[in-house]
């Protein structure tokens, strides 16, 4: 077996593609976290509960309406994100002219509900969704053995976070977005709908989240924690690549998977802290995040 | 007044606007007419700003009576004002930095089809063209307020509202400022200018309306302006 600093490659790769798929759900999470926040300008705690409803509603259509992965795949984010436009239409929307605080405890309180809600129904044991039939097995690639699901799973996250990248720095709605954020008065003054704007900006924040959820479901239990255990991380991630650039969100979510995979493998004890110390590191180098912008 | 047959295309009347708590206009009477500029002269905290604000719809407590070519807009939304064709160009002009010149320029929706072409746009402001992949923030004082003045003529917007356009600008720019209001002046548009400085006002505008503490105060048409100069000094201050 062939080792490098004492550790097979086997286990190496083995932790940088976990490191991966962890990365891809923290650049998924990250990015809508990042879009809400620079349009509404709150921070969506109830991100990690509708990351947990898009796993649910996967696992709902399979179990009750008999709809497989990739129908959930679409169904779930649409569904969920009509879901998030109706709470910011009805709730969040209310607090705009409030300090940012409010826009947090609403959200937070949100995220208690609904996990509260699923509490009651599933308690907090896990169930498993399958691997989609078209994706089980893998491939030995020689040096490590890849599962087809966790290779897809990277590469569609990653398509998916470019795709939102191109849409939103390179197209005509793009700029109205970018506009907005930096002055929304003025971009309604031009006869754009902008709390419409607003309102399908969350949606889009939260369809991810639910996309994120589905893609986690057959590999991690569904259950309705797993929404708060991810999303302490996903907040280390978005403190440190900074709330500014959506390119920033991404590349930071899949660079501290690979280093949190990393830590896995030649330091296992501190595998659990790594982000925040470097959380902690970041804060005191560069306050505004590693592609923040200060303001 | 026998020489106000002719249909205003904007007319304000009894316009009130709060910020917050706080009153700021009490009653703001004046009409735009067609193919006209109108001035709006006064002092700093006179109303002016927030004059052409509640035409905007950009002011939410407002009351009175605000008609654009016949149409209310004293509870539209400022979406909804714009795309009925008032266009507005803030005093600080209002460039996004994070879209360059190219996407600034084509940022404001059409609301109707006949506005300028993006050729004819870059013919007033050649300088545009060179700076077109740069950054908004990357433009220099100037260069923003002929952005911001540009991006506002592509939309097919008929009323225009001006807060302030040569404010901070070097007297060479401030001509290109006058060439350019002269020259949409000429193409049919209806301008609406906010300014404090008279002396370019008298070379664009066509009335003058002088505003004090939230109201207009008194209307003087630009050919008595040098027979009024002593009242005007001391409405300004100046």
């Amino acid at each position: 077996m062939i080792t490098i600093l004492g550790v097979s490659t086997q286990a190496l790769f083995g932790q940088l593609l976990i490191g991966l798929i962890n990365g891809s759900f923290y650049a998924l999470l990250s990015l809508g976290l990042a879009l809400i926040f620079g349009l509404l300008n709150i921070i969506n705690f109830a991100h990690g509960a509708l990351y947990m409803m898009g796993a649910f509603c996967a696992y709902f259509l399979l179990t009750k309406a008999g709809i497989g992965y990739w129908g959930a795949l679409v169904i779930a984010p649409l569904l969920v994100g009509i879901f998030g436009s109706a709470i910011e239409r009805l709730m969040i929307s209310r607090l705009y002219q409030l300090d940012h605080i409010y826009g947090l405890l609403l959200t937070f309180g949100i995220a208690l509900v609904v996990e509260g809600l699923f509490r009651i129904e599933y308690g907090s044991t896990g169930m498993s969704y399958p691997v989609p039939a078209s994706l089980a097995g893998g491939d030995n690639l020689g040096f490590m053995f890849l599962p087809r699901y966790r290779a897809w799973v990277i590469v569609g996250s990653l398509a998916v976070c470019l795709g939102t990248w191109f849409l939103i720095e390179k197209t005509r709605l793009g700029s109205y977005l970018r506009a907005a954020t930096e002055n929304p008065d003025l971009v309604r003054a031009f006869g754009i709908n902008v709390p419409l704007m607003i309102t399908m900006t969350y949606g889009f924040g939260v369809g991810l989240a639910a996309f994120c959820g589905v893609m986690a479901a057959p590999i991690y239990q569904v259950s309705p924690q797993m929404g708060s255990e991810l999303i302490i991380v996903v907040f280390a991630v978005v403190v440190i690549g900074g709330m500014g650039s959506i390119m920033g969100a991404i590349l930071t979510g899949f660079l501290l998977g690979l280093v949190e995979g990393l830590t896995k493998v030649f330091y296992p004890e501190a595998a659990n802290t790594v982000i925040f110390i470097l959380m902690a590191i970041v804060l005191m180098i560069r306050p505004a995040g590693l592609f923040g912008t200060q303001k | 007044m026998t020489e106000q047959r002719q249909e205003a295309l904007l007319s304000v009347e009894g316009l009130r606007a709060w910020y917050g708590e706080s009153n700021v206009l009490h009653g703001v009477d004046f009409e735009v007419r067609e193919g006209e500029v109108a001035t709006l002269l006064g002092r700093n905290g006179a109303g002016k700003t927030t004059t052409l604000k509640s035409i905007m719809g950009m002011i939410a407590k407002r009351d009175g009576s605000i008609r654009f070519d016949g149409v209310e807009l004293i509870r539209l939304p400022s979406n909804k004002v714009a795309r009925l064709g008032v266009a507005f160009c803030p005093e600080e002009r209002g460039i996004f930095s994070s879209l360059n010149v190219e996407e600034n320029l084509l940022l404001p929706p059409k609301v109707r089809s006949d506005g300028l072409t993006m050729t004819q746009v870059l013919a007033l402001f050649p300088n545009l063209q060179e700076r077109s992949l740069s950054q908004g923030s990357k433009l220099s004082g100037g260069e923003q307020q002929m952005l911001a003045i540009g991006r506002i003529l592509r939309t097919g917007a008929r009323l225009l509202l001006l807060d302030e356009p040569t404010e901070g600008l070097a007297p060479v720019i401030v001509d290109q400022i006058r060439r350019t209001v002269l020259h949409l002046k000429s193409a049919g548009f209806t301008i609406l200018l906010v300014e404090q400085n008279f002396r370019f006002a008298a070379t664009v505008a066509d009335r003058h309306y002088v505003m004090e503490n939230g109201r207009v105060i008194d209307m003087i048409l630009n050919e008595e302006l040098q027979m009024r100069m002593p009242v005007l000094h001391r409405y300004l201050g100046v």
